[in-house]
């Protein structure tokens, strides 16, 4: 394999996104503990309550089924610790997915171009998405989970597509396909439920589109500045 | 095979085969890395990975349940 590949040029990718995503995802971290996570656990009260009503109306060998329910961590710091671990995963995953696009686009890289390139995956992988399916707390009724994968699947890769034409294309014809490609998700529109219901009180709800779009602009804007950054410096 | 004119000008410039060793290549590896994080992180349906990273899922927007 030795000069078939470019090994300095992974190693970079890679060791930039490593930086930047165990930073930005402890940062994630402590802000989403600040706020989205209470919102959590409140509306999770919730719907232990409205589970425990229903398991009284349900028969015994459902209750069964709930206690060979899988192993969770425990509320507190064994909860946070594997949240933040799941997080700094995330944020390397993304990291390695920004950097990969600086060094494809090959140009000079620091700071201030990680910081537009982190604007541009908190439009694709937050933004975009969000649109159609509006971050939920735990009991909120939801479409099949793969039907929404899917289309949460479909509207990044064409919202991320959408975005390159748009800012890197030369014609602009180009540049309105690119335009177009935004367009297409929501024209098809995301899988919804047969009934909008929720366990938790709209407010809630709402309180936390507000909490995650707050701890995800900071999250992109620091990923994407801090990628920038040590790609530059790993050079 | 022309490309989307001006979207990968560089890849256009340079030989083929020393791009494909020293961009595409590293580019796609390590892509491919990220993907593997971000899919276990936020889509595999295994209950410990559900449970590890539930709430993280629903913090950054993605589908849970």
């Amino acid at each position: 394999m030795a000069g078939m590949f470019n090994l300095a040029a992974f190693k970079r990718i890679v060791s930039a996104a490593a930086m930047a995503g165990v930073l930005a995802g402890l940062l994630f971290t402590v802000v989403q503990q600040i706020q989205v996570s209470r919102i959590i656990l409140n509306a999770e009260v919730y719907e232990d309550a409205a589970a425990a009503q229903s398991a009284h109306v349900h028969s015994s060998a459902e209750n069964e089924h709930h206690e060979h329910e899988a192993w969770q961590p425990t509320n507190g710091v064994e909860r946070t610790l594997f949240t933040a671990l799941a997080n700094i995963s995330l944020a390397v995953g993304f990291g390695l997915l920004l950097g990969s696009g600086i060094c494809l686009r090959g140009e000079a890289s620091d700071w201030r171009a990680g910081l537009l390139w982190g604007l541009a995956g908190y439009v694709v992988f937050f933004v975009a998405p969000s649109l159609g399916l509006p971050p939920e707390v735990p009991g909120t009724e939801a479409a099949p989970l793969a039907d929404r994968q899917l289309w949460w699947l479909i509207t990044v890769v064409m919202t991320a597509t959408g975005l390159s034409l748009l800012i890197f294309a030369r014609t602009w014809q180009v540049k309105i396909l690119g335009a177009a490609l935004l367009g297409v998700p929501h024209l098809i529109g995301a899988p919804q439920p047969q009934v909008h219901a929720s366990a938790a009180p709209i407010e809630l709800a709402h309180a936390f589109i507000y909490a995650t779009a707050i701890a995800n602009t900071v999250f992109w804007l620091t990923l994407g500045s801090l990628t920038g950054f040590f790609y530059k410096k790993f050079a | 095979m022309s490309s989307i004119p001006g979207l990968l000008d560089n890849v256009d410039s340079q030989s083929h085969s020393a791009t494909w060793k020293g961009k595409i290549l590293p580019v796609m590896l390590a892509g491919s890395l990220g993907l593997v994080l971000l899919y276990c992180a936020a889509f595999a349906e295994t209950p410990a990975l559900h449970n590890v990273a539930h709430d993280a899922r629903h913090s950054a927007g993605f589908p849970c349940h």
